[in-house]
């Protein structure tokens, strides 16, 4: 699909699926997790072997799910784009550094931080939620410490969930970002004014 | 070698992976470090955390292993004792209160990780409610029934007696919460969580300990702290 006249394309359709997958399996986990997690809700809820299923198997779905997507989808362009987010140029250090002008590419060296920290994240949680389930059924797999990576990892994500709210929906100058998550593309003004160095493919 | 030289201003660093790599390698190896180093936080906090709304006060978590939390209603509750005792007992919830009280202010430990310090408690040491049942010759250990079934669990006669074991029905100057077993559960510091029975509605003497509903599910019957479960410290 082409870009309408005077916007540009920053998202394929298999980043965004991959991100929005991504979101929704969070949240499913967030909210499974927390019912687990705070003895309120847990209190209120009940039913605990009923939501730990929920989100132990909401877990292996959002493993497989992202997978999948990263398999059937364009895997060469998410391979380029994992190269982009792992260079970090003069700029980007700049950037970091809050040295200004530090004029960025596709992506600023703030998303590139973010983007890695989730993938870490994600390896996190996935590696201590089933160390617990594990643990539940044999010893050798029981760390004392599982559930305090587990929580933290929560507190952890939160915080960065929150920036990317922020940033994302309510902030003016960058929240125009989020129709590149929705429909793949950007105003052209907005993306030379906030990511200079970016060019984007002729379509 | 022109290599030395690679990192100049143009050629770009592979920060991403390097962040990435450095928080999984951080996290994986809290594994280790993890629990003392979140034990000095929270000692440094003094409790902070139990301002902040919804965050579990002073680390507890809820476990449950039933679809519904059994409901404490003071009219018709009782404790039963039975088994191998001379005297039957049905308890109700004033005479259970009119025992000889006991306190304590003892360290939960969960088999899971966490921990709670100075939990203050308050309830019925088992001597002074075996003193009225009588126990035969026989019994040689307690099977602590949950009103939250299929719930049991077992301690002999001989753990059941130590210092610190009560079945408590006040924690922290309250009445115990329904979600920490109201109105009376099983606490035995010595032993991880599952050992601490909530919701306690029946005692029987048993000739032996039989095996609890996590020791079904291959967890040790006698969960000592710090040495049983694959821990040892």
């Amino acid at each position: 699909m082409r870009a309408a006249p005077g916007y540009v394309r920053r998202f394929s359709r298999t980043e965004r699926t991959l991100h929005w997958v991504n979101a929704a399996g969070f949240f499913v986990l967030l909210a499974s997790g927390l019912v687990l997690y705070l003895p309120a809700l847990s209190a209120q809820v009940g039913r605990r072997p009923l939501v730990k299923d929920i989100h132990f198997w909401a877990g292996i779905g959002w493993i497989c799910a992202l997978v999948l997507v990263a398999l059937l989808g364009d895997r060469g362009g998410l391979l380029r784009t994992a190269k982009e987010l792992d260079r970090f140029d003069r700029e980007d250090v700049a950037w970091l550094r809050l040295r200004r002008p530090a004029p960025q590419g596709r992506f600023n060296a703030g998303q590139k931080v973010n983007a890695s920290l989730t993938a870490a994240f994600f390896v996190l949680f996935a590696v201590s939620g089933l160390l617990l389930w594990l643990g539940e059924r044999d010893t050798r797999f029981r760390f004392a410490s599982t559930v305090v990576l587990h929580d933290g990892l929560l507190y952890a994500s939160l915080a960065l969930l929150v920036g990317h709210l922020y940033l994302a929906v309510i902030h003016p100058a960058t929240r125009h970002a989020l129709r590149g998550m929705v429909v793949g593309t950007v105003r052209e003004d907005w993306a030379s004014e906030h990511h200079p160095r970016w060019s984007p493919p002729a379509e | 070698m022109a290599d030395v030289h690679t990192h100049d201003a143009e050629e770009p660093r592979r920060f991403g992976r390097g962040v990435f790599l450095a928080t999984v390698l951080g996290g994986v190896s809290s594994l280790v470090w993890g629990k003392g180093v979140w034990g000095h936080v929270s000692s440094a906090l003094g409790g902070a955390e139990a301002f902040v709304p919804l965050v579990p006060t002073k680390g507890w978590r809820i476990y449950t292993v039933a679809s519904s939390m059994p409901t404490f209603d003071p009219a018709t509750w009782k404790l039963g004792v039975g088994g191998l005792v001379e005297q039957p007992l049905s308890l109700d919830y004033g005479a259970l209160k009119a025992l000889p009280r006991a306190s304590q202010v003892s360290t939960f430990h969960c088999v899971t990780g966490w921990t709670v310090d100075g939990v203050h408690w308050r309830g019925v040491r088992i001597k002074d409610l075996l003193a009225q049942a009588k126990p035969k010759p026989a019994a040689h250990a307690l099977q602590f029934v949950s009103a939250e079934k299929p719930y049991v669990d077992y301690l002999t006669l001989q753990q059941a007696m130590l210092g610190d074991v009560m079945l408590a029905y006040e924690m922290d100057g309250q009445p115990l919460p329904r979600e920490h077993g109201a109105p009376l559960r099983l606490v035995i510091p010595d032993m991880y969580g599952y050992k601490n029975v909530k919701w306690v509605e029946q005692v029987n003497l048993v000739p032996k300990a039989g095996e609890g509903y996590w020791e079904l599910l291959g967890y040790d019957r006698d969960a000592w702290v710090g040495r049983s479960n694959g821990y040892s410290s």
